[in-house]
């Protein structure tokens, strides 16, 4: 294939991955957009085994094949609450990726027409080692991200002292190798910057806390963009370039979004320690005189009379596996003439838009699903909030007490309802570790147990 | 199309420049971000979720650059590096598609 052409199909092959993307503003044309994203894959990949370099196929097959197979069984067997550690293993894999290809392009440079050994461009040595950087913090940092996530390192957040100066002397250290590397086309220089991207990564991750997992999951997403911007940029490829961009500029913009849904700055997410584990787990219910309790008779009574029932879903509802159950409640309600709706706050997920997908899986239709700007000022005509496994999104002292260490995050003003039901395994307080005042207001129900039992009880009560 | 645009500013912009290749390709990546600054502010909150599963498969087209690697007759380190990363990138792209398709068939209108 001769260069034009190859250039033509990797262009139309970007296009694709662009339409991919623009299917996603409505879920109607998502679907199409994603055949359209497959699409575009295939042309880039048919491309490149047409080039005049690539000679020998069966590694390629085998690479492929095996690859191919792991994905596949992966992607069919996950569940969907493990989703975003799904993500951050993938990420990892896309900035190890761009390690590997970055030190094949080092020793065969002819390959890639960016030089010989020994006599790379010196901008093609400084784009390779910046793409090699940042796909290996991508990797570790995925990896550190994919651990806390899968619960396999505690989520609290680890903090040491000097931690911000060691991360700023090994930056400097990776600029100054990245000088040296280009300069003298150094393999020690290379290999060093690797285990110092490497070793950055992992450290930049560890300290952050598990609340704000969402925001790393998206930064990692934007960085395995930049990872192929920077291989792009070292093979000379627009393909790589644009799309790299597509994902860096797309995973910025949603880091940005949770940013702003837990009213953080990126700045002070990056420096971390904010966000421990989730309080216990242990039912421990305390007395307290000002509560008022209610069972689950009690809530299906005051739902089934109210003509407007808002359900506001966080991710205790998820870990309780309580989004059918949730469902089929809003089914029997809606049997009964109830106006059912749900309301999602940015960050109720572990990842962005993760609640939305979960309540998808349960078969709840999307157009009954509305985003916080959307539904929030609809409490006030509600009968009931119905709130399964949330509590900082709920917390009215985001807006009244400028101490509180949620301040000015927005909330969901589940607290303008007529009657505020909450479930809830314990009066323990919520991810932040801040006490949520609503549980002890006149309108407030709670309903003490397990979200999914609950739940079940809801609907038995209400046949 | 807006990549149609891209590649014809970047070609102006490429001309206009001294070092042709570099600059061209600056010139594509400034104009891509600007691609996937409006493309993305489009897309739904309620499809953050497959949005990041579809970006982490297409930003696996870094497999074109494994491709190269693995492609020569004969063996050596740059060839094994590009087999690994052939792996690790369709991994990605197999997972990534399927695991936004899956999802993306879940999204039920009402009724």
């Amino acid at each position: 294939m001769n260069e034009d052409l190859t250039a033509l199909a990797y262009l139309i092959s970007a296009i694709c991955f662009i339409l991919a993307l623009r299917g996603l503003s409505s879920p109607d044309t998502a679907r199409r957009g994603n055949l359209i994203g497959i699409a575009g894959m295939v042309i880039a990949i048919g491309t490149t085994l047409a080039s005049p370099g690539v000679l020998s196929y069966t590694w390629i097959a085998i690479g492929i094949l095996i690859g191919g197979a792991i994905g596949t069984i992966i992607a069919l067997k996950i569940q969907m609450t493990a989703l975003p550690q799904l993500v951050a293993a993938f990420h990892s894999l896309v900035g190890l990726a761009a390690v590997f290809v970055a030190s094949a392009a080092l020793f065969a440079p002819d390959a890639y027409g960016i030089g010989s050994v020994g006599e790379i461009k010196t901008a093609s040595l400084i784009e390779m080692s910046i793409g090699t950087a940042i796909g290996a913090i991508t990797f570790t940092g995925s990896i550190v991200a994919f651990a806390k996530l899968q619960g396999l390192v505690s989520g609290t957040p680890l903090v040491f002292s000097g931690q911000h100066t060691l991360n700023a002397l090994l930056g400097v250290s990776a600029v100054g190798l990245v000088f040296w590397f280009s300069t003298t086309e150094s393999y020690v220089a290379y290999w060093a910057l690797v285990v110092l991207a490497l070793a950055l990564g992992f450290l930049i991750i560890l300290p952050i806390g598990g609340a704000d997992m969402p925001v790393v999951v998206s930064m990692l997403n934007s960085y395995s963009g930049w990872a192929a911007c920077g291989i792009g940029f070292t093979l000379g490829n627009t393909l790589l370039i644009i799309t790299g961009a597509l994902v860096g500029s797309s995973g910025a913009i949603l880091s940005y979004i949770m940013c702003k849904g837990m009213n953080r700055s990126f700045l002070s997410v990056i420096l971390g320690g904010f966000g421990g584990e989730e309080s216990s787990t242990t039912a421990h219910v305390v007395t307290d005189q000002s509560v008022r309790r209610g069972s689950a008779e009690d809530a299906a009574f005051i739902m089934k009379n109210g003509g407007k029932v808002i359900i506001v879903p966080g991710y205790g509802m998820a870990v309780a596996q309580a989004q059918h159950a949730v469902r089929e409640m809003a089914d029997a309600l809606k049997a009964e003439g109830v106006d059912v709706s749900y309301a999602i706050h940015p960050v109720a997920g572990r990842m962005p838009g993760h609640m939305n997908v979960l309540l998808a899986e349960a078969n709840v239709p999307y157009d009954e699903v509305f985003e916080l700007e959307e539904i929030n000022h609809e409490f006030t005509t509600a009968d009931v909030a119905y709130v399964i496994g949330a509590n900082d999104v709920t917390n009215p002292a985001a807006k009244t007490d400028s101490s509180s260490p949620i301040f000015g995050m927005p909330i969901l003003d589940v607290e303008k309802a007529r009657t505020v039901l909450f479930v809830k395994r314990s009066m323990g307080a919520g991810y932040a570790g801040v006490e949520n005042e609503l549980f002890f207001r006149d309108n407030t129900m709670m309903l003490f147990g397990d979200a999914k039992k609950m739940t079940e009880e809801i609907i038995q009560s209400l046949d | 199309m807006n990549s149609d645009k891209i590649i014809e500013s970047a070609h102006k912009a490429a001309e206009t420049s001294s070092d042709g290749t570099l600059m061209l390709l600056v010139a594509v990546f400034i104009l891509a971000i600007f691609v996937g600054y409006y493309v993305v502010w489009n897309v739904t909150p309620a499809l953050h979720s497959p949005l990041m599963s579809v970006t982490n498969a297409i930003s696996s087209v870094i497999i074109v650059g494994a491709l190269v690697a693995a492609g020569p007759l004969d063996l050596n380190l740059s060839k094994i590096f590009g087999f690994v990363a052939v792996i690790l990138a369709s991994i990605n792209i197999f997972g990534g598609f399927l695991v936004s398709q899956r999802m993306l068939q879940m999204y039920k209108k009402k009724g």
